[in-house]
């Protein structure tokens, strides 16, 4: 009797899920210039509580991954019926407007249990409209039934146990609109910095079995002009690699979308891009140039040898506002991330 | 018919009624004003987000605590106040954001309003076209303190950027700074208890003119950094500006350029070209009045030049100065020249084995003309490392004599009527310091 019951419960939620899908994504109200209120609106998800995605919209994530407050985070992107992006080896892919970018972000109760009392936060898209990319972020209700939008942002707090079972938390800021640009600027023009060839070209492990995503996306039919060779990061925890580049590719993702020439860093000189060559750009024995007391009584960005004579290190180490770096997307310091900073520093002769 | 005509005259009202619609949502005029109140920060920043293009917002009197940064992106925003002293935003409380206000977006206008004691900068403008920035202030309430924030006003890599009737006190590096920057105007203003009062860094055409700098470490600065998307600072008048009494004990954090200037330090160009200062009343300042110097540490950057080129300096009026040199000037200056420090001090550093013994060509040289009795050295550092038994300083001005033809005026879009305010400018400054002895007692 109680299995009966059961099965009949999961025919109903397979029903249900399938009259979701059944609704095909929300193109118009994504190419519409003016956000829709609700995230439910647009039709990404069968299950947004569950972060279940529709038809046509494709789960990835990166090598290397932005760091935000510990949040964990779950990427989406949909490419309209039809329509492919071309291949870059450097830069963003180039996706075809309508394309939409969806980034979750969410606090399990417990990060030895990552799985379980998962709280959303907020949903992030980042949409190809016909004048350009547009941001918007909604955030999650307590039920987690829907998201709601937000324009100004907000302050949440937000507390789990994290990975050694110790209590943490912290006032989470979801960005504005204009905070969201602080960051996603190239050349003034507000664009995508996450899905580039290199931090992507790695396996995923889907549904249907684990496959590389650069193949997955050719396969999908969504990814077009990718040579025989595609350069790939590694990530930015993995001992296995090599230290330099795991600390290369964490500098690229956490710091280059603005510490490079086209961003809202350039004003610096200190350019972090993947690809810079020029080590006084890249900061070592670069000394700052507007960095005030952000520079820590120090007297260069990197100093071979000495992380803790470092002012990357020093900015990287601290919360108070008028130092840390980054400015936006964390309250609290990356220590992990900062450790392996530290050890690449005091490693290079 | 007169069915018909009492409609006709409803659709001209209606008619009438959407041309007034489409006129009132015009965003030129559409002002909208944010009231004090419950949430008030949110609100502001959601009506900077949506406002259209060309929007007023208006804030009225009040003390206002904010968390986080505020920001414009939208063209044409005018954000004003009810005053610099009237409408306050405090920062004390800031818990993320680089800055107090940022502004990416073109033809923004600032206005009337106080931003205080930001941990970070207080009001940046990032690549933008037509900035002003008009009867400001920026001030860390508690005096000068290494834990101040950078920059009071920060406008960078920016064109057309004015500055006008400004206030800024406080500042751990300047007060009011621009950097990278192209066809500027700083004038009326007003910089106090900063490390730098006025400091203008690696930029093309600026006018720095009518502006009181008193009491910081350095008066005004005009300076040209490595390593940076903009280099080759030029093109910058200075003139018809107070830098007096400028006392404060440098105190930037250490590791940033800003902080080896001696303190009292009245005008100071490092490397740039074609420079010109004159119609200044710089005195008061106990290192020197005016310090044309190299940068002084080492640079990667092939393209760079370190040493200010096409100074003309003539027609200023010169208080008391170099009784109290301080840092390097005391160091490394006051052994080769005694007390006082000269009114004009270069440190003769040039880039080649010629120029080191013959000094640069006439047409990268200096040149001064200033009342009799003004003092002047050139140190000579680089004919002094270059010859194996040394050289002294030269300290005779009529060496440098001569001029350098003087640029037109910078001129802005935003500021088109101004016209008659820079002629002004450009007349003789009142009488108080005329003479030499007049403003040694003006600056006592």
């Amino acid at each position: 009797m109680k299995a009966f019951v059961f099965s009949l419960f999961s025919v109903f939620l397979a029903l249900s899920g399938a009259g979701h899908a059944a609704e095909p994504v929300n193109e118009a109200a994504l190419l519409n210039p003016r956000p829709a209120r609700h995230l439910s609106d647009y039709h990404l998800f069968i299950n947004g509580a569950a972060q279940l995605p529709n038809v046509g919209v494709m789960p990835y994530d990166l090598a290397t991954p932005l760091f935000t407050d510990y949040a964990h985070k779950f990427r989406f992107v949909y490419i309209p019926k039809g329509q492919k992006a071309s291949y870059d080896d450097t830069e963003v892919l180039h996706f075809p407007v309508g394309t939409v970018l969806m980034k979750t972000f969410a606090y399990p109760a417990d990060f030895r249990r990552p799985d379980k009392n998962v709280r959303l936060i907020e949903t992030r898209l980042l949409i190809h409209q016909k004048k350009g990319w547009n941001a918007w972020a909604y955030i999650w209700n307590a039920d987690m039934s829907d998201a709601t939008l937000s324009v100004a942002g907000a302050t949440l707090p937000v507390a789990w146990r994290d990975t050694s079972g110790h209590p943490r938390g912290t006032n989470y800021v979801v960005p504005n609109k204009n905070q969201c640009k602080g960051c996603h600027s190239f050349d003034r023009a507000f664009t995508p910095i996450g899905p580039k060839a290199r931090n992507l070209n790695h396996v995923f492990a889907y549904k249907a079995g684990a496959e590389n995503q650069i193949q997955h996306w050719v396969k999908a039919g969504k990814l077009t002009g990718v040579p025989a060779h595609v350069p790939s990061v590694p990530r930015w925890d993995d001992a296995s690699a090599d230290l330099a580049s795991r600390a290369r590719a964490y500098l690229d993702v956490n710091c280059a979308h603005c510490h490079r020439l086209e961003g809202p860093g350039s004003t610096s000189g200190l350019f972090l891009t993947w690809g810079t060559t020029n080590k006084t750009h890249r900061g070592i024995m670069k000394r700052p140039v507007a960095a005030g007391r952000g520079a820590g009584g120090l007297d260069f960005d990197i100093v071979p040898g000495h992380a803790d004579q470092s002012i990357m290190i020093f900015r990287l180490s601290s919360n108070d506002p008028g130092i840390m770096m980054p400015e936006a997307g964390r309250t609290m310091v990356h220590q992990e991330g900062v450790a392996m900073l530290k050890e690449w520093i005091n490693s290079m002769k | 018919m007169k069915k018909l005509t009492s409609m006709s005259a409803a659709m001209f009202m209606v008619a009438l009624f959407v041309m007034n619609f489409g006129f009132a949502a015009h965003a030129a005029d559409k002002v909208v004003q944010i009231a004090a109140g419950d949430n008030f920060e949110g609100r502001l920043q959601e009506a900077l987000i949506m406002a259209e293009p060309g929007t007023t917002i208006e804030i009225g009197p009040g003390h206002f605590d904010m968390t986080g940064g505020l920001s414009i992106d939208v063209q044409g925003i005018t954000l004003k106040g009810a005053g610099m002293d009237q409408t306050v935003f405090s920062y004390k409380g800031q818990t993320n954001g680089g800055e107090g206000l940022l502004v990416t977006s073109d033809g923004v206008r600032l206005e009337g309003f106080a931003i205080e004691d930001t941990p970070g900068d207080g009001i940046k403008t990032k690549g933008v076209d037509t900035v002003s920035m008009i009867g400001v202030r920026v001030e860390w309430t508690g005096g000068p303190s290494p834990n101040n924030g950078s920059y009071g006003l920060y406008p960078v890599q920016s064109k057309n950027v004015l500055i006008d009737g400004a206030v800024v006190k406080g500042a751990s590096d300047a007060g009011i700074y621009v950097g990278q920057s192209q066809h500027i105007i700083v004038r009326n203003s007003r910089a106090e208890y900063n490390v730098a009062g006025i400091e203008i860094e690696n930029c093309y055409f600026a006018d720095v003119h009518d502006n009181v700098a008193t009491h910081n470490t350095g008066g005004i600065l005009a300076f040209d950094m490595p390593n940076l998307p903009q280099m080759g600072g030029h093109s910058i008048r200075i003139y018809h500006n107070r830098s007096v009494d400028n006392d404060t004990a440098n105190f930037a954090p250490e590791g940033n350029i800003v902080g080896t200037v001696p303190m009292g330090t009245g005008i100071m160009v490092m490397a740039n070209r074609d420079v010109e200062i004159f119609d200044n009343d710089i005195g008061g300042n106990a290192t020197t009045n005016v310090l044309l110097a190299s940068y002084p540490r080492d640079f990667t950057d092939p393209t760079y030049i370190p040493m200010p080129r096409r100074i003309y300096i003539h027609d200023n009026r010169y208080g008391k100065a170099g009784y109290a040199p301080d840092k390097l000037a005391k160091t490394l200056i006051e052994p080769k020249t005694g007390l006082p420090l000269p009114d004009i001090i270069w440190d003769g550093v040039v880039n080649s084995f010629w120029a080191a013994l013959f000094g640069p060509s006439a047409e990268d040289g200096i040149r001064i003309h200033e009342k009799k009795g003004t003092t002047f050295v050139n140190l000579q550092m680089a004919k002094d490392h270059v010859l194996p038994w040394g050289a002294s300083p030269d300290f005779d001005i009529e060496d440098y004599g001569g001029s350098f033809p003087g640029r037109a005026a910078v001129k802005l879009p935003q500021d088109q009527d101004a016209g008659a305010a820079g002629a002004s400018a450009s007349a003789p400054s009142g009488s108080q310091s005329a003479s030499r002895s007049d403003s040694r007692s003006d600056s006592q």
